[in-house]
């Protein structure tokens, strides 16, 4: 504990703290419990201060800019109201593990208790949807908090964390102040060390003849990427990844068999039946994936994670690594051998040849899949894409190919419609150079509109793609295969102009609906790095394909041309 | 099967929360729950019986550890640690059958607090079964109230011992 000579007041020490820590940008929406820390926030010069239009907004922002750079996203608001518009987003960095610091005021000290004006005990309440959190009762003990709590975001499996700062503690004096070594750069915490046999590991993964590496999101966490690539070119074995790790080994590598899951390509789905060793590199049998203990029923199992409490948890596996998943990888490398895999490989292409992703693209309506590729081609794959959640989600997941981490934000814990357009705010504002599109859906975006505002006001470049299909069109999928059609609730009946919409907040938009005109969209909407909305008007009962049924397995995949046998 | 976790925490407001919440959320039952703080004063010690078999106790036991404010868990295997529970029992008596109860609560190493015409006030400690035990002997005395600590444990140093 080292003291300043100076006493300042709590308001003032958060932000030293914050500007000590590295942090550059932070989004947020004042409000009478949090004023003091503003007050103070005005002054700094290091930290810019992004003002948002929902409080949803600024977490989803957050987690947009901590996802694409792998720093801390941190994220203000004041208490009650404030703060509890931050509980989605908090759930949804606790499913998907970003690194997430929410800082919100609460009423003075005297007052906590006493159903005061704009009080909410936002401790209590978000205690099972982050990785930790305070109320900070005194400005001696900020200090200890803060370091705490961004060690705790930022360390092992990365999660959301909130401290609860009281306005009479913003204005308390204090000299209290830890030495500080805390960094929000991605890894910069201490790992701890690997557990488990790495030699034995690597050698249930030389026996197999048919192995097969699953990479999640912890992937991304760990920055592992070349390590990935590293392991599966030397040991020869095909990579499929979850929704969550897109981007953690390239979708274009000749070993890559794409998505799996629910969602998943045909080809990494059946790959899994058909594997006899699967290497599971930080993910965590989601239920999407791993619907039954028969997951990868010929297989022998693998799992190497940072949390040790996944270990088992719903999917028994052989063999375990417990530690960060870039250092594991590095000690099974030495003794993993190459061994001849020519015919699973073999095996793969032709499951790659006879079950493509597919859809329809006869017709003059335009058909997303469709336009995604091109878009892809266009961008040459270097775009960082946020999605809502729905079919554009799916469709975005299976037609833009992912090479690099960090460039697909995607809700995958928590599914939350409403995350699309301010993650991909967030994620311009960490990476001004790229270009950051967000895909899209007329139900799904109206959730977080109002962020419009912040593009036009940051005049920053986002791209939004919305699929305008009139529809909750996921919902309506389900109701069409599993509902007998009844679409109950799930048709828009009025839909805002969204090209007059756009226009309003100052962002040029444009709708098309015909497939002559896409050629036209493309150029329109990606022609420069300013921002443009393109509106693209497509069929209501177009699907995603593959698809495993809810509460089925990889045996009963559909794919596009088996739909005949979903509608008896 | 009865499981007793031993669990180290430290003793900060809302630690306790953060406890009982995780195992509300994933939907385990608490069958009994006792804490005090230990000689070291930011340190508290939490004993608590749940039911689950080996799997969902692995789980709890992994999950807990997740809470950067729990410190140590500890399964306490019935054979090498002691369990003890505190019982406060006040029931009715009649002039009848009062030297019954005296002969009763002699017989268990009962504390007798207070003794009315017509009720005792006692305390007893033992491990669960002992304490279940007495409450189901004294019940066709009539019992008034009953209150119980919910178990406490403690590994023996020496292993071997029961
Ligand atoms: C906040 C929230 N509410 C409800 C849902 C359930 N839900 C999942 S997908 C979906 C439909 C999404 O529709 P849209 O955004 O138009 O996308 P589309 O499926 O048409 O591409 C709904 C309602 C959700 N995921 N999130």
């Amino acid at each position: 504990m080292s003291s300043t000579t100076e006493a300042i007041t709590g308001g003032r020490l958060m932000v030293e703290l914050l500007e000590e820590a590295g942090v550059e940008i932070v989004f947020g929406y004042p409000g009478g419990a949090i004023l003091p820390f503003y007050d103070e926030l005005y002054h700094s010069k290091k930290i810019k201060h992004i003002l948002v239009r929902h409080e949803q907004g600024a977490i989803h922002m957050a987690e947009g800019y901590a996802r694409s750079t792998g720093k801390l996203g941190v994220c203000i608001a004041t208490s009650g109201p404030g703060a509890t518009n931050l509980i989605t987003g908090l759930t949804d960095a606790k499913l998907d593990s970003i690194p997430i610091l929410a800082i919100t005021g609460q009423v003075s000290t005297d007052a906590i208790g006493t159903d005061a004006f704009q009080e909410a005990d936002i401790f209590g309440i978000t205690i099972p949807i982050t990785k930790y959190n305070a109320l900070i009762k005194k400005a001696d003990d900020l200090s200890r908090h803060f370091e705490e709590a961004i060690k705790i975001a930022m360390g092992g499996r990365p999660g959301p964390v909130l401290l609860d700062f009281p306005k009479d503690v913003q204005l308390e004096k204090t000299t209290v102040r830890k030495a500080s070594s805390l960094k929000i750069a991605p890894h910069h915490y201490e790992r701890p060390k690997v557990k488990g046999d790495p030699q034995e590991f690597a050698e249930a993964l030389n026996q197999a003849k048919r192995p097969l590496l699953y990479v999640g999101g912890g992937a991304i966490n760990s920055f592992a990427s070349a390590e990935i690539k590293a392991l599966a070119e030397k040991a020869n074995a095909p990579v499929t990844t979850t929704l969550m790790g897109l981007g953690a080994f390239p979708g274009t590598h000749p070993l890559s068999v794409g998505m799996l899951g629910m969602h998943g390509t045909a080809y990494a789905n059946k790959a899994v039946l058909e594997c006899d060793y699967i290497l599971n590199l930080g993910a965590r049998f989601d239920d999407r994936v791993a619907k039954y203990q028969d997951f990868a029923p010929n297989a022998v199992r693998a799992h190497v994670d940072i949390d040790a409490a996944e270990f088992n948890k719903r999917i028994n596996v052989d063999h375990i690594l417990h530690g960060d998943l870039k250092d594991a990888i590095r000690e099974i490398l030495p003794f993993v051998k190459g061994g001849d895999r020519t015919s699973w490989i073999e095996n793969i292409q032709n499951l790659k040849k006879n079950h493509p992703l597919d859809f329809d693209n006869s017709g003059d309506s335009i058909k997303p899949q469709d336009f995604l590729q091109r878009v892809y081609a266009k961008t040459k794959g270097e775009a960082i894409v946020s999605t809502d959640v729905g079919q554009h989600q799916m469709w975005a997941a299976q037609y833009y190919l992912f090479d690099k981490p960090n460039t697909w934000l995607t809700s995958g814990g928590l599914g939350t419609m409403g995350y699309g357009l301010p993650a991909a705010i967030g994620a311009k504002f960490g990476n001004p150079d790229k270009t950051v599109i967000c895909v899209t859906g007329d139900g799904s975006i109206q959730m977080c509109i109002q962020e419009l505002a912040t593009i036009a006001q940051s005049q920053l470049g986002v791209k939004i793609l919305l699929f305008n299909n009139n529809f909750l069109g996921m919902v309506r999928q389900w109701q069409e295969l599993f509902y007998e059609e009844r679409f109950s609730e799930s048709q828009w009946t009025y839909n805002p102009n969204f090209v007059k919409l756009a226009d309003a907040y100052g962002i040029p938009a444009m709708r098309i609906e015909h497939k002559s005109e896409i050629e036209k969209g493309v150029e329109f909407f990606l022609k420069d790095n300013g921002s443009a909305l393109i509106e693209v008007m497509i069929p209501a009962e177009e699907k995603v394909f593959p698809m495993i049924p809810a509460g089925k397995s990889q045996q009963d995949l559909i794919e596009f041309k088996d739909l005949g046998k979903l509608k008896k | 099967m009865k499981h007793t976790l031993s669990i180290l925490v430290n003793n900060h407001p809302g630690v306790m929360s953060h406890v009982s919440g995780l195992f509300t959320r994933r939907g385990y039952n608490i069958d009994s729950i006792a804490v005090g703080v230990t000689d070291n004063a930011d340190v508290s010690s939490m004993t608590i019986v749940l039911n689950g078999d080996d799997f969902i106790v692995g789980q709890v036991k992994n999950q807990l550890l997740k809470l950067p404010d729990v410190l140590r868990v500890q399964d306490m295997a019935y054979a090498s640690s002691v369990q003890r529970e505190l019982v406060l029992i006040s029931f009715s008596i009649t002039e009848v059958n009062r030297s019954e109860a005296l002969t009763i609560c002699n017989g268990f190493d009962v504390k007798i607090l207070e003794m009315t015409e017509d009720s005792l006030l006692i305390e007893f400690s033992g491990n669960s079964r002992q304490v279940s035990n007495i409450i189901s002997v004294l019940k066709p005395f009539g019992i008034r109230e009953i209150s119980r600590t919910g178990q406490i444990a403690i590994a023996y140093r020496n292993q071997n011992a029961v």
